[in-house]
């Protein structure tokens, strides 16, 4: 038998996921000159673009505009999107291997990782990513609650997501209009009685991983003063020797801008962000009433490890943080998949290079894949996902090749779809998301806003007129 | 970025080997797995030693070929290790000034795996192209 991606044969390929490594990795399989392929991609949400339209802050609406590309490869014949149709429940991957000859996992990381403190779980403290899929409209955590009504809150971390979290708490009610973010918290935050938040860095200025625009922006902000703590953002002897020997003009750009901050004098803004080094959460507090009244944190000193690594290391002194909302941002990891195999520790597919691997002989299962966070945990730019998925699909490529895939009984297009129309009638196909996109769009123009989205799936099939 | 980014999608699968291995089977290892460092682990899973192709080019070079010889016998004893927490930036660095190109990664006190200068550039140069693409996006949408 010919191996597949001929005319009489194309090669099948089911993508799990509708985020950004998803469509890279559907563009790339679909630009392979003499290929022929047919793509299916699966969201067990309605929309496509994951992060794109449930990650990224609503008021980065620039960032947004890489979905155009993923738009323009979903316009191609040989690719098929199913929305709100879940893999493990709608699909299981022995339907898949029945009708394609590879599945590729695509599914992110979609989960928080915890800070294994006590009082972690106290009424007030969220993962920051229920936080930001709350104010994004995705569809799970439309009816979450977040308590708004503290002077304080406290953000755990500093990566983008956390910045993100962080700048969002500060925005006015017209900065909040000007985004896309969903009109239920909207309306929270507008009311919002949060006037200060702290963002916690266990370790200093050189080591933190948001990027320079990402805190320069909250001086564009109209109602936010920056507020760093001058011995906070001055460098350790060794962090200084890191950023010396690095040449990283970016890094020395984000130290001055931090340094900047410490040496400005706050302007009288009803809102402030404190940016905070060198310090951890030991334990969220309880108000005596079940929800956090405040958190605990240890100052830590750095410390360098034989391979050069800085890391945090508690002292013996501490400090009160009175606060009523903590949002945790301190990693993501990925959830295992049914019938696939997970490194738990590293919250990953266990993979090689993308080709998903049997746990116990560790060789490559055939016809299984893997790309974006799920392969190598949460690290990067939306970008980053390009190279990587290039890498998956090239084993991908190889593999099919070489005759290495599922063997399909039932690999026609019609085939799964029928299945999946009967497994799930109300699924959304790319054609209907083109429907619903403009619709949101024209939404957000009669209120001039950039878009306003549709928060469940029930409103989706209303406008669809199903 | 952290180095269980750059573990994650290289990998779980490990080459060791006893410091008792003779440099013959050693070599093979080395050839049949394309790789330029063996872990020499006692026992479990806690690392004694590397053996790099420099550890073997210098015995080369200082007098007659190593046969008979063991890992044990060529093997860099003073093991730099990391963790999966490590910043690769940082690693890099000093993977640069000290001229070591394999690092053997240890989380909780067992090896899980090494991560060599190219799986480190890679990752580096994938972030970087990453970053390009997503400012040029950026630049090229008003």
């Amino acid at each position: 038998m010919a191996n597949p991606g001929t005319a009489d044969e194309p090669l099948r390929v089911a993508i799990v996921g509708a985020g950004p490594s998803a469509f890279y990795a559907a563009d790339h399989l679909l630009k392979q000159p003499g290929l022929n392929v047919e793509v299916d991609m699966f969201d067990r949400l309605p929309t496509p673009y994951g992060l794109v339209r449930f990650g990224v802050a609503p008021d980065h609406q620039k960032i947004k505009t890489v979905t155009r590309s993923f738009a323009e490869t979903a316009a191609s014949p040989h690719f098929r999107f199913y929305g709100a149709v879940e893999f493990g429940r709608d699909i299981t991957l022995d339907e898949i291997r029945a009708h394609y000859h590879q599945v590729l996992f695509a599914t992110g990381a979609q989960t928080d990782r915890r800070m294994g403190i006590p009082g972690e779980d106290l009424h007030g403290s969220h993962p920051a990513t229920s936080f930001v899929a709350w104010y994004n409209g995705h569809p799970d955590y439309r009816d979450c609650q977040f308590d708004l009504s503290h002077e304080r809150a406290v953000v755990v971390g500093v990566g983008n997501v956390a910045i993100d979290v962080a700048r969002i708490l500060c925005l006015t009610p017209g900065e909040l209009m000007a985004s896309d973010m969903a009109p239920h918290a909207v309306e929270a935050l507008s009311v919002s009685r949060i006037r200060e938040v702290h963002v916690l860095g266990r370790r200093g200025p050189a080591q933190a991983a948001f990027t320079t625009p990402e805190i320069k922006e909250f001086g564009a902000l109209s109602d936010v003063d920056v507020i760093v703590r001058p011995e906070e953002a001055a460098l350790d002897p060794l962090s200084r020797a890191f950023v010396d020997g690095a040449s990283d003009r970016p890094l020395s750009r984000k130290i001055e801008l931090i340094q900047a901050y410490a040496a400005q004098k706050p302007a009288g803004h009803s809102r402030r962000v404190f940016f905070r080094f060198l310090v951890s959460p030991v334990e969220l507090l309880d108000d005596g009433a079940g929800s956090v009244g405040g958190v605990r944190v240890v100052r830590n000193v750095l410390k360098v490890s034989g391979s050069g690594s800085l890391a945090a290391e508690p002292t013996e002194e501490f400090e009160t943080i009175a606060a009523g909302l903590v949002l945790r941002s301190v990693g993501y990891r990925g959830v295992a998949l049914p019938d696939v195999p997970f490194h738990d520790r590293w919250g990953v597919i266990l993979n090689e290079r993308g080709r998903v691997l049997d746990p116990d002989s560790q060789t490559a299962i055939a016809g299984e894949y893997v790309t974006g966070w799920i392969k190598r945990g949460p690290s990067g730019v939306i970008g980053t996902n390009k190279p990587d998925s290039v890498e998956t699909v090239t084993a991908m490529l190889e593999d099919a090749g070489a005759g290495r895939t599922f063997v399909p009984a039932a690999p026609e297009v019609e085939a799964a779809e029928t299945l999946v129309r009967t497994r799930q009638p109300r699924c959304i196909t790319f054609e209907d998301w083109r429907r619903l996109d403009a619709l949101e769009l024209e939404a957000g123009e009669r209120c001039g806003r950039p878009r306003v989205k549709f928060t469940s799936v029930d409103e989706m099939l209303a406008a669809l007129g199903r | 970025m952290k180095m269980q980014s750059v573990l994650a999608a290289k990998g779980p699968r490990l080459v060791t080997v006893s410091p008792e291995t003779p440099i013959g089977d050693a070599l093979k290892l080395l050839a049949e797995h394309n790789i330029g460092a063996l872990i020499a682990v006692d026992g479990g899973r806690v690392p004694v030693g590397i053996l790099s192709e420099r550890d073997i080019i210098r015995s080369l070079a200082a007098g007659p070929a190593p046969t008979g010889r063991t890992v044990g016998d060529l093997m860099t004893r003073d093991v730099v290790t990391g963790s999966p927490e490590d910043d690769i930036e940082a690693v890099l660095q000093t993977m640069t000034s000290r001229h070591f190109r394999h690092l053997p990664i240890i989380d909780e006190g067992v090896l899980v795996g090494v991560v060599s200068l190219g799986d480190l550039v890679k990752a580096l140069l994938n972030d970087y192209r990453g970053a390009v693409d997503t400012l040029e996006t950026r630049l090229m949408t008003s």
